[in-house]
């Protein structure tokens, strides 16, 4: 099999996997629906006038996805891989003829099929029960900054892995290194609550511009193509260390 | 003669201050069955992973398949099979599928079908992995490791955690591994393992191999000290024996020692014949491949134990 050929078998297998573990499914795909109608149902349809008077469930469904993607690449990815790693599976996995580019590859591609079909769900949801506008005029800030997103939050996923012990451990890190991203980049309460000083430390992280240009892209009221190019070039930059430190710390062997 | 499967001189291997591997040779010929055999902490793992190319080497020539394993490519994996001492596959694939995703790795594997019906697995194929017993689970190892039609399989401990029945069906499956003319590099610590499979064994300890050949005749094996033992019912005291057998008794048990046991038994038994004494528990043995073993790796256990 070619590399292309080779990498879409292993990820048809990724996405069965991926499919029937409960966790992963919960996780990635169910928590960001409830966390979507939790908000919407709190904050209702009431205006952010810091904002521009945008919907409070406007505003949601460009910061749920945000974390849609985060959480069905960096979280899934770390989780995923890290008890590979210590199952022994990514060893042995090493010890065949599959490349082991073919492989991440087709890891990532299920992270970023998933990320995608998330964005179908969440953009539907905030739709069909909030009426939140589908911005069709926008399509290609959408799905280039999904894009963007989803490729470096892999990066920074694997690499996060070298810093997890085991198995045990890989939730909890990776909890603990998006969580407070969440609060403090404005994805679980909206900027307009936020103090400033705060605002500025979610701005040394990708979180933060990740979802600044999501939100560009989803807001109406935003004139123009929607491509916020200095928050995603700091999301880039962010994935591209990410995978500098991949490519340097990423085991294949268990730790524990 | 063909080139060797496995070529190994002067091999080391340190890790800081500790050589887990002092300079051993070995060689291992086309179709062989070759055990490895040591205590936990000689450097077996070690050793079979520098073949199977997962560690480097610190010294030493190595040749597996024609190439050095440190530099190996795509083509030497297609040609081996590697069952490691510790993996499990995706619990949410069936045994079926984790096959079908191994296969796909490999330009020629084998049939799925075949390669499960080979490792018993038949009735299981349809059920997930994370449901299968730990012997099923390592007979879908063996199972992954042969799915690439691989010349070379590598077997770390295949059967450390069996039980006696399930032990006995993984070694069938090694067995007919040598009727499809596989070479089979196994390590274990089980003696009877190495005894039913294998050709040839090598014993390491301390880094050290101590010991090398054919389990009947490893360290002197086959020309060593026979054993002859038995019991004397009451009444008969062991004064009463021929003189010139030189028996000696402890516990209530007679034994004789003998190069060649022939003439002693027919010596032993027409005396025994001729009173009508039944000679009880009757047996003759040499060295066991555990006993010799126990021996040659004692240093080992007793530092082992001082940890």
């Amino acid at each position: 099999m070619s590399g292309v050929a080779l990498a879409l078998h292993q990820f048809r297998f990724d996405q069965k996997t991926f499919w029937r573990n409960p966790a992963s499914v919960f996780f990635t795909v169910m928590l960001p629906v409830i966390f979507l109608l939790i908000f919407a149902t709190i904050f209702g349809n009431d205006r952010i006038e810091e904002l521009g008077g945008v919907k409070t469930t406007t505003y949601y469904v460009p910061a749920i996805i945000s974390l849609a993607v985060v959480s069905a690449t960096m979280q899934s990815l770390a989780i995923s891989l890290t008890v590979d790693r210590e199952n022994g599976l990514l060893k042995r996995t090493r010890g065949t003829p599959l490349p082991s580019r073919v492989f991440i590859a087709g890891r990532i591609g299920n992270s970023i099929i998933v990320s995608a079909l998330m964005l179908i769900i969440l953009a539907a949801l905030g739709r069909v029960l909030y009426g939140v506008p589908i911005p069709w005029e926008r399509l290609p800030a959408v799905l280039v900054t999904l894009s963007i997103g989803a490729a470096a939050f892999s990066c920074l996923g694997i690499a996060i892995t070298a810093a997890i012990p085991s198995a045990d451990a890989a939730a909890p890190v990776t909890n603990v290194a998006v969580l407070p991203l969440y609060f403090l980049s404005g994805v679980f309460i909206p900027e307009s609550e936020i103090p400033n000083g705060v605002l500025h430390v979610a701005d040394a992280f990708p979180i933060r511009h990740f979802f600044e240009a999501f939100f560009t892209a989803w807001d109406p009221s935003t004139v123009g193509a929607g491509f916020e190019w200095g928050h995603l070039a700091v999301v880039g930059i962010w994935g591209l260390a990410g995978l500098a430190i991949a490519m340097r710390t990423f085991r294949w062997t268990p730790r524990a | 003669m063909a080139e060797p499967v496995i070529s190994v001189v002067g091999l080391r291997k340190s890790y800081g201050e500790l050589e887990a591997v002092r300079g051993i040779d070995l060689e291992v010929g086309v179709g062989e069955i070759f055990a490895f055999l040591g205590p936990n902490g000689a450097g077996k793992t070690t050793t079979v992973e520098i073949l199977e190319g997962y560690r480097r080497r610190t010294a030493g020539e190595v040749t597996v398949l024609g190439a050095d394993p440190a530099r190996v490519d795509r083509e030497w994996r297609e040609r081996i099979g590697i069952v490691l001492q510790e993996s499990k596959m995706h619990p949410e694939l069936t045994v079926r599928e984790s096959l079908e995703l191994f296969a796909g790795y490999y330009r020629s594997p084998r049939e799925v079908a075949g390669t499960i019906d080979l490792t018993g697995l038949t009735e299981k194929a349809e059920d997930r992995v994370g449901r299968l017993s730990g012997g099923q689970q390592r007979r879908l190892d063996v199972a992954l490791a042969l799915i690439g039609d691989p010349e070379l399989l590598f077997l770390d401990e295949p059967t450390t955690g069996f039980d006696p029945s399930a032990r006995r069906r993984a070694w069938d499956v090694v067995a007919s591994l040598r009727d499809l003319g596989k070479t089979v590099f196994l390590t274990t610590h089980y003696m009877e393992e190495a005894q039913a499979l294998a050709d040839r064994v090598a014993i390491i300890a301390h880094g050290q191999i101590v010991a090398q050949g054919p389990p009947g005749e490893l360290a002197g094996r086959g020309d060593a000290t026979a054993r002859i033992s038995f019991r004397l019912p009451a009444g008969v005291a062991s004064a009463d024996l021929p003189e010139k057998l030189g028996a000696a008794v402890g516990n209530g048990e007679v034994r004789l020692e003998a190069d060649d046991p022939v003439p002693v038994l027919h010596e032993l038994t027409a005396w025994a014949l001729e009173r009508r004494i039944p000679l009880t528990e009757l047996e003759v043995r040499r060295p066991s491949l555990e006993d010799v073993y126990l021996e040659l790796t004692a240093g080992e256990r007793e530092e082992k134990a001082e940890e």
